[in-house]
This record gives C-alpha cells, structure tokens and sequence, in this order.
C-alpha cells in the first residue's frame, strides 16, 4: 500500500523544486533599484496613514468558525456516502436524522444573524 | 526500478503539461475575451499573437521582484510557491485515460478537497505578511470565500461518491461508462463549479483581488514573478477544476471514435473555455451576497441534493 505513494513523494519534491525554482530565479533576474517612495505601503499614491497590523471584523472569525463546525459535520458524511450502497435503508434514516441536526444548526445560525454581513 | 522510473517519467510529463496548459491560457483567456468584447487581443508577436506568452515571460522574469521591507519576509516570500505547489499537486490523482495518470489513489477525491485547503494558506499569508491594508482585506476575504466554498464542495461531491461506491477516481469515470453522471447529480455538477469558480476565485467571485475596490488585493504589494505566480496558481486551478468536472460529471475519458485522451483533453478545453466566458459575463456581486448566497442556499441545497441522491439509490434498491 506505502508503495503507491511515491509518485505523491514524485510529484511533492518536483511541484515543490518548481515553485522554489520560479521564486529563486526572479529574484537573481530582476534588478534592484530601491527608492524611498518605492519603499512605501501602497494606498493609491497618499502618503499610508498608520499600518496594516489594525482591527478588523469580527465576521470574518464567525465565517471561520463556522466553516470548522460545519466540515467536522461533513467529514462524517464521507465514510457513510462510501458504505451507502452496504447499509442502505438503516444508513438512510441514521443520515435523515443527522443532517436534520445539521439543519437546526444552520437554522440557529441564521436566526442568531451569524449570516448577516451589516 | 524500472516502475520507479516509469512513475518519474509520467510525473514530469504531467507538471510540464500543467504549467504548458497554464502559460498557454494567459493567450487564450486574452484572445477569447477580446473575442467577446468585440476587440482583436494581443495579435502582434507571433503568428496570431502566440508569442505573446514567451514575451510576457520574459519581461515579468526581469521586472524588479522586491520584498517590503514593512512585509514578514519568509511568509511573504513563501506564500506565491504555495498556491502553485498545492494547485501542482492535486494533478496527482486525475485520470487522464486509461494507463496514463501519475497515482491511482483509493482517497482521490480527499486527496484534491486536501490540497484545495492547504490553497488559503497561500492567499491568507500573502495578505497578511504583504503589510498592507488591502492586501489584508483582500487575504481576510479570500480566506473566508475560500473556507465558505470548500464546504459546499466537499457536500456536492457526496452524491457522485455514493452513485461510484468510491473515492478513487478511476472507479467513478468506470461507473460513468453507461450514463455520465451530469444527469443523475445535476445538481452537485452546478453546485461544484460555482463552489470551483469561488475556490479559484476566479471572476465573478474575485472579490478578493477585486482590482476596483482593493487595488489587487493579496498580491497588491507583489511584483516579478512572485507577482505572475499567483497567476500562475490561478490558470492551473482554472485547468484543475475543469479536469475534475470532466472526470466526475462527464464520463471522464469515455466517448465514442476518437480515443481516451483526446476526448479527456477536449472535454477539458470546453470546461477552460466556459470559464472565461463565465468571467466575460458576469458582474461581480458584493462580499455579504456572496457569503450570504453560499450558506443560504448552496449548503441547503447541497444537503437536499445528498438526501434526495440518496433517497434515489434506495428506492431503486
């Protein structure tokens, strides 16, 4: 079984020298210039007004909260969607019961305005 | 020894046509765009332009490649080698025909939903370590659109999994010989290329590079070639997730006359080429509706398609 895996050994140290290839040879060909203006943040031509380390929001937690909840939930429909053709009827109905959980979770959710972007 | 070479062999083959594939797009996607638009596109170097490519290589190969000194060096410079990387590696597990594919994983599909994720590392560290207010904005929107749409991926690819009985991906475009799979999971084809078209965020779902807005959001403070390739990363998603809905939805390398490959390539290409008609179409929606939209109806939707799917399979025993 090991032994089917190492064209994905292959193919990691190969994709990889690429990527590192690519970087590596941009940085020996590009010229080097620096400026002072050049060596700014970019914000249209203004001069920055404080840095880029500030608050932002708080949806963008929620969105990834969400996203842990909900594809730990999915990662047990893998297996099953797998065997189905095994358990038919019983898996069924242990499913109906699982994604209606799913369900009252997202029904939650939405009604606490986790959803809403305003 | 002589498998370990064929499998070498075979890998080359397939990251060389990826990043060929790739390279070419930059000339397709600007001449079927200027098709669309009623203009002539990039027509000077080379016959028909074709040179336009190598042209642009070369140039952005020269480009000035600098690092902020305000960005966290090692993340910023780590983060373009990502996306290409993680995008290179899920060509692993595509059956091109039969006999020709670099690994014949049993845990295909978890293979791909497994580097897809490892994808917003790229676009998140690139926004972060830029040291940039857009670029921030522009990380913070990939990495939620990206997380968001993963989910509905990973569900709308549940039901092709219970009709082939298998994550490997050589069994389902076998079990796709007598009808393709784009009839019975209509549904997780639609859903899979709108979640596809938002993983790659590609337009209309660009919002995190959304150059009106954000300037160019998580690559803004990019340039050379770490700038080209985000681009890069970008075309070979394009190539990934149309090879991917050719071989779950569309019978793979299966057709009449011509033989296994071509047929798998020229699926692929019409897949390549409805993705830049859908960028030539459509606008881009705001941030909250493409959020909104996903969580309200394609993971119902995707959830009803996973029962329904297989309601189907019981019924018909």
């Amino acid at each position: 079984m090991a032994e089917s895996y190492f064209p994905i050994m292959v193919i990691l140290l190969l994709s990889a020298f690429i990527g590192v290839a690519i970087v590596a040879l941009s940085t020996l060909l590009g010229r080097n210039r620096p400026s002072e203006v050049k060596l700014m943040p970019y914000e249209c031509g203004m001069d920055p007004i404080g840095d880029a380390r500030r608050r932002f929001s708080v949806r963008f937690f929620l969105t990834g909260m969400l996203f842990i909840i909900f594809d730990i939930e999915i990662i047990f429909l893998y297996p099953w969607a797998i065997i189905y053709d095994k358990l038919m009827f019983f898996g069924f109905v242990e499913m109906l019961i699982f994604v209606a959980i799913l369900a009252v979770g997202l029904a939650h959710v939405w009604k606490k305005g986790a959803l809403e972007w305003e | 020894m002589c498998e370990a070479a064929r499998s070498i062999l075979v890998v080359v083959g397939v990251l060389a046509g990826a990043i060929a594939i790739a390279a070419g797009l930059i000339w397709v996607e600007r001449r079927l765009l200027a098709l669309w638009q009623d203009r002539l596109g990039p027509n000077r170097v080379g016959p028909f332009g074709l040179l336009q490519v190598m042209a642009d290589m070369i140039k952005i190969m020269t480009k000035e490649d600098w690092v902020p000194p305000f960005a966290d060096r090692a993340v910023f410079v780590l983060a373009p080698a990502i996306i290409v990387v993680t995008a290179l590696l899920s060509f692993a597990i595509i059956p091109f025909a039969p006999g020709i594919g670099v690994v014949d994983l049993n845990v295909g599909l978890l293979f791909f939903l497994a580097m897809s994720s490892l994808g917003v590392y790229s676009v998140a560290f690139a926004g972060w370590a830029s040291g940039n207010k857009y670029s921030l904005l522009g990380g913070l929107r990939a990495a939620a659109q990206m997380l968001s749409y993963e989910v509905f991926m990973g569900l709308s690819l549940m039901g092709v999994v219970i009709l082939a009985g298998s994550f490997n991906l050589r069994t389902i475009v076998e079990a796709q010989e007598d009808m393709w799979f784009c009839i019975p999971q209509f549904l997780g084809l639609v859903i899979f290329v709108i979640a596809g078209v938002a993983e790659t965020h590609r337009l209309p779902f660009d919002l995190p590079e959304a150059e009106t807005e954000l300037v160019a959001g998580y690559h803004t403070e990019y340039s050379g070639m770490k700038f080209g390739m985000f681009f890069v990363g970008e075309y070979i998603g394009v190539t990934l997730i149309s090879a991917l809905v050719v071989t779950l939805f569309f019978g793979g390398w299966n057709g009449p006359v011509l033989p296994p490959i071509v047929w798998f390539l020229l699926k692929t290409s019409l897949f390549i080429c409805l993705f830049i008609l859908l960028r030539a179409t459509f606008p881009r929606p705001r941030f909250d509706q493409l959020l909104g939209f996903g969580w309200k109806v394609m993971l119902p939707v995707s959830l009803a398609n996973l029962l329904v799917t297989g309601a189907v399979t019981l019924a018909r025993g």
